[in-house]
């Protein structure tokens, strides 16, 4: 890292803290559990490019935007409202980062709880992006499931706007809590317009059988930025159950963290990411299996176009008790683009014997004796490409099993391909 | 001689063989027959060692050997021979060089010349012929990529190799074509002679056409529950398990 | 080092762990003081009296390692080493450099042969076909601590134009062809160890292979550390002119000594137009005793240009020593359809560390690279492998295919992958795949029931896992690697 970039972070950091040190008295929330992250975040920064963690993200273009904190509260989103999909599902709606009752729809089957950022019993503070989030975080929602209760499906939104006329950041804090053999698919939906900053940290506790399906697509508007981070701790027999489809923002990095805490727990951390233009995101995953016979799965597509950028870090670690974990992960990349770039890291970590680990990666473009037998059938080439990019995605994308959910990933996936043309 | 007394053994607390006795003389070949989960793989498996398989009472002595107390490696080269009825893959160990390897430790343990690569090709290719298998046999890795009848087929030339004096065939003959059938009756009828016994697991009576027994014993429930001539076979064929498990008990 | 496992059987073993190459040699050593400064750097230069240029060079490196950081990426952990604490030259005192082999002190030459190194030139008669089960000749370069003491077959090497010579004597006979070469492909201030290696180096190997001339029997280098607080820097360049070609093998062996031992070697390459090199090492330093004491801190920096079209570099090594391993030899593919090759075996037991891999860094157009790896710990060890796949955004059509596959035996050991894939061009395709596994229980026993003891049925089934690095190996190379991976797992099973 050059000189000037370690000034650029320090500065963007020492701004997140002025700004913690003129709202700490009005934040809400654990104030102790703020002030840890404050302190953590004063040691700790920003990530710069040294760290084998943010090798392939670098955060420049982040720093060089000053961010205030959202004073103006956007009145009407109704345009942006009506443009997400309508899945029949409640929707809890936040704007900026702040909790909308007005925009809200009442949960059945859970217990919501906001107003207060939700701290999780996950605190993570190592992590210098989730040290950030819990120093600011502002508002969040509390999901609570019962044991034993299906609590079907809640849709969480989050809307960035750009009516402050000055670049905004926000640092929700959700968790979500599933009791015992409860159920419950989260679909969250990241969107907005103009320049702003999304820092969304969920934290997941999954408890014995229960299972969690959390179905993601950041959409974020084109000048946003958006780093979030999810903690999820699975314990017996439990499934935390992932896919997230990142099309938006400018520099944009989904970290998902996923601890296999009792025997048999599973988790599934699916991505597909389509960038243009001169987007960057960054999908990182880390699967701690730390019991025996747990299993994960990743399967991460890239499609990049134009001058886009992607990244895919994953992380397999077993711990020396796991015996028997089954660990499977494929990367695979479609560079479109004479000028894109994919920079992939799969890494396995282990420290069992009797384990399957493997992973997979494979780059290359569209194969063309596919896209030659179908033109020569008569598909024109654009259609024909579609298919094919659509047909490269489907690994990832069959999996989900809510049919509204995987609709409305596939119609994003359509109207991104329409952008490209 | 392969005499076995009383013997009990099981995996975990799970007992599956309960009280098995078995005399096979030398020169002779026995079929043991008997329905799904009777415990014929079982025996296999105990007679010849593999791990996780607790002995819980009996002997089984082979010339004089107290099988039971030894390694399987010390089995082996004693003379006893398993053909699995999953052959295990080697990736990376190819035919030729893991039976010169056997074959020259079981030689050691018995204090015998081992052979050099020369001998041992040339003796080799001489059982691939006669066996009527395919030259390349030799150079593949220990059944990697064979399929189910290949994997079978390269048992009974490394039983053809390794000339033991006591086979344990278990259910070799299951997913074979009549031709692959062939190819192993042969193969074990080649070795039949007055020093030469066998021990035929099987399910079916069609093996038995190609290998005459000498003794038919049915296994059921972890006991023999009837012994008799090669007729005994075919008395099964026609009237089922049920009826003779039956009659039996 | 052909020869090394046959003296498993003829050399008595005078050590308590396994390591059967461990006994020292008293060899009467002129050392420097211990102590890293600029009056060492040119105390070394001076012993060799080198020319300005060369001490010049040495001294900017020294500079720049000054500046630089000890790398703390890799997966490995030590006790920060004391760099004030070590000597930076040691040389068996005869002097000046003997001339022929007669003239070896024969302390040294006794220790080659209880190592099975073959430091006499065997006639070899026009005519007369080599005698069925004879080897070969190889010319060997023997580097005992920091010296080149002796250089076989030389002469032989010379009628076809081969340059088969200890570095420090190249820069005196081919200094237009060392100053061209040397740090062309490692600059000097590369990364630490290469910094550093670049200010103290002391010898190492040279050869030359010149337009159309294939090498007319393998190269050998053959390093050994002996002297006790000695770091060992040796520097190796290789060049091949257009059409050459040429087969290099090198091995090493170090003396059981309680305390670490710092090895930081560069190895440059350089293959021109349709050129061909092949590296073949077998690396054997001692590793330490089974609680990790002592043992050689293997920090190595290897790595090889294609700069011509069609150029080969084909890289092979089994990894079974040292107690740290920090390695990655590389290739910079720049010729359009240029191959760069890494088949590697990496062996960790009882304390040992190894992070080792490649870099394929595609820069031609067509550019193929192949990595084979195999990773086997077992006891408390760590073995990582690390490896970038670097397709620059010129590289039309360029391909990678990458395998790692990871066994362990036993559950008190760590196993990891870390590849890098970086993509710039959408017509280059890569593919990485990696596996982790275990000997299963029922290959052990297959092997058994067919009369194979448990440590012999390991070996095996370990060779099989191993067998699509071996096979690149030179033929009596693989043979000697295959004990050695037997040896070196030894106990680690049952």
């Amino acid at each position: 890292m050059n000189a000037v970039s370690q000034t650029s972070l320090q500065a963007s950091a020492a701004s997140f803290r002025a700004r913690y040190e003129g709202l700490k008295e009005r934040l809400g929330g654990d104030s102790i559990q703020r002030a840890e992250a404050a302190d953590a975040f004063a040691h700790q920064g920003l990530p710069g490019p040294r760290e084998e963690a943010w090798h392939y993200t670098a955060l420049r273009p982040l720093t060089e935007v000053a961010f205030h904190e959202p004073v103006v509260l956007l009145s009407d989103c109704a345009a942006a409202l009506a443009a997400l999909p309508d899945l029949g599902m409640p929707r809890l709606v936040f704007v900026d980062g702040r909790f909308r009752a007005d925009l809200s729809d009442a949960v059945t089957g859970a217990t919501l709880r906001t107003g207060a950022p939700a701290f999780g019993p996950s605190v993570a503070l190592g992590e210098k992006m989730v040290a950030l989030n819990a120093m600011l975080a502002e508002d969040g929602a509390a999901i609570t499931v019962a044991p034993g209760v299906d609590a079907g499906a809640v849709m969480l939104v989050s809307l960035g706007s750009d009516a402050h006329g000055v670049p905004v950041s926000f640092h929700p804090r959700h968790s979500v809590v599933l009791g015992a053999g409860a159920r419950l698919t989260l679909v969250e939906v990241n969107g907005g317009t103009g320049v702003y900053f999304n820092n969304p940290v969920l934290v997941a506790e999954v408890a014995e059988d229960a299972t969690l399906t959390h179905l993601r697509i950041q959409q974020e508007a084109a000048g946003a930025f958006h780093i979030s981070t999810v903690l999820a701790d699975v314990q017996a027999r439990g499934t935390y159950d992932s896919f997230t489809l990142a099309l938006g923002g400018r520099l944009s990095r989904v970290e998902v963290h996923a601890a296999l805490l009792g025997e048999k727990a599973m988790a599934h951390l699916n991505a597909a990411q389509l960038l243009g233009g001169v987007q960057h995101s960054d999908f990182t995953t880390i699967v701690r299996h730390d019991a025996p016979a747990t299993a994960s799965r990743q399967t991460v597509k890239n499609v990049l176009t134009g001058r886009s950028k992607g990244v895919f870090q994953g992380k397999i670690e077993v711990a020396r008790v796991a015996q028997k974990t089954d660990g499977y992960q494929m990367n695979q990349t479609l560079l479109l683009s004479g000028d894109a770039e994919i920079d992939s890291k799969p890494q396995l970590e282990i420290y069992a014997d009797d384990v399957k680990c493997s992973h997979g990666a494979t780059v290359g473009e569209l194969d063309a004796d596919q896209l030659f037998y179908l033109r020569s059938r008569g598909v024109p080439e654009a259609q024909a490409r579609n298919i094919l990019v659509r047909a490269f995605l489907s690994e990832a994308l069959d999996p989900i099993e809510h049919e509204g959910a995987r609709a409305a990933m596939e119609a994003a996936i359509a109207a991104w391909w329409e952008r490209q043309a | 001689m392969l005499e076995i007394k009383a013997l009990r053994a099981g995996i975990e607390d799970k007992e599956i063989l309960r009280g098995i006795d078995l005399v096979v003389p030398t020169g002779e070949v026995h079929a043991i027959m008997g329905p799904n989960g009777s415990g014929k793989s079982t025996l296999s498996y105990v007679l010849s060692g593999r791990e996780g398989y607790e002995v819980t009472g009996g002997s089984a002595t082979f010339d004089g050997h107290e099988l039971l107390e030894m390694e399987p490696e010390e089995r082996a080269a004693a003379g006893v021979f398993l053909a699995f009825q999953y052959p295990v893959e080697l990736p990376g160990v190819n035919n030729a060089n893991f039976l010169r390897t056997a074959l020259n430790a079981q030689r050691r343990a018995r204090g015998e010349a081992e052979l050099d690569a020369v001998q041992f090709l040339k003796m080799a290719r001489a059982e691939i012929k006669r066996l009527s298998m395919a030259d390349d046999m030799l150079k593949r890795n220990v059944n990697v990529g064979f399929s189910g009848g290949e994997k079978k087929r390269n048992e009974v030339l490394q039983m053809a190799i390794l000339r033991p004096k006591l086979a344990i065939l278990d259910e070799t003959d299951s997913g074979l074509d009549i031709d692959a059938l062939k190819i192993v009756a042969d193969g074990v009828n080649a070795l039949r002679g007055p020093d030469f016994s066998a021990v035929v697991i099987t399910h079916y009576q069609r093996l038995l056409d190609h290998i005459v027994p000498d003794r038919v014993h049915v296994l059921a429930n972890g006991r023999i529950i009837r012994s008799g001539g090669p007729e005994l076979a075919l008395e099964l064929e026609a009237q089922g398990y049920a009826a003779v498990v039956a009659e039996a008990a | 080092m052909p020869a090394v496992t046959e003296t498993l059987d003829t050399v008595a073993a005078v050590t308590e762990g396994g390591y059967k190459w461990g006994f020292s040699t008293d060899i009467e050593m002129d050392m420097a003081p211990k102590g890293l400064n600029e009056d060492i750097v040119r105390l070394i230069s001076e012993r060799k009296a080198e020319p300005a240029w060369l001490l010049e060079w040495r001294l900017k490196a020294f500079a720049a390692w000054l500046k630089m950081e000890e790398p703390d990426w890799a997966k490995v952990h030590h006790p920060p080493i004391d760099y004030q604490d070590l000597h930076y030259y040691a040389a068996p005192k005869k002097k000046p450099g003997p001339k022929s082999l007669d003239e070896v002190d024969p302390e040294l030459l006794a220790m080659y042969e209880k190592l099975g190194i073959p430091l006499k030139e065997r006639a070899i008669l026009a005519g007369v076909e080599p005698e069925e089960g004879e080897r070969p000749p190889v010319a060997v370069d023997a580097v005992f601590d920091s010296v080149s003491v002796a250089t076989t077959f030389r002469a032989t090497l010379a009628k076809s134009g081969v340059i088969f010579c200890p570095i420090s004597e190249a820069v005196h006979s081919h200094p237009e062809l060392v100053k061209q070469y040397l740090g062309s492909v490692v600059p000097a201030g590369d990364n630490y160890f290469a910094a550093l290696n670049s200010a103290v180096f002391s010898d190492g190997s040279f050869v030359f292979i010149p337009k159309g001339v294939r090498c007319p029997m393998e190269l050998s280098t053959y390093f050994r550390i002996n002297a006790r607080n000695t770091g060992q820097f040796e520097r190796t360049l290789i060049v091949v002119e257009d059409g050459g070609h040429v087969s290099y093998l090198e091995g090493c062996t170090a003396p059981q000594r309680d305390e670490n031992q710092l090895h930081a070697a560069v190895v440059e390459l350089v293959a021109m137009t349709d050129a061909t090199i092949k590296y073949s090492t077998v690396q054997n330093w001692y590793p330490g005793d089974a609680d990790g004491k002592g043992g050689i801190y293997n920090f190595v920096t290897k790595r090889g240009a294609c700069r011509g079209a069609r150029s080969k570099i084909s890289w092979t090594q089994v990894e079974t020593g040292s107690a740290i391993t920090w390695k990655y030899p590389s290739c910079i593919l720049q010729g359009d359809d240029s191959v760069g090759e890494f088949y590697s075996v990496a062996v960790t037991t009882n304390r040992q560390q190894a992070d080792t891999g490649t870099k394929m860094i595609h820069i031609g157009k067509r550019t193929k690279s192949t990595i084979v790896s195999k990773g086997i710990s077992a006891g408390r060890s760590d073995n990582t492998y690390r490896g970038l796949v670097r397709i620059m955004k010129g590289a039309d059509g360029a391909r990678n295919f990458t395998q790692c596959d990871s066994l362990l035996i036993g559950d008190q050991c760590g196993a990891h992958t870390v590849p890098y894939i970086e993509s710039r061009n959408p017509t280059a395709k890569t593919e990485h795949e990696a596996t982790t596994s275990k000997i299963a229980d029922d290959q052990l026993f297959y092997c058994r029931q067919r009369g194979l003891s448990q440590e012999d049925a390991v070996g095996l089934i370990v060779n099989g896992f191993c067998k699509d690095v071996l096979k690149e190996l030179p033929m009596e190379f693989a043979v000697e690697a295959q004990k050695l991976l037997a040896v070196s797992l030894e106990g680690s099973v049952g």
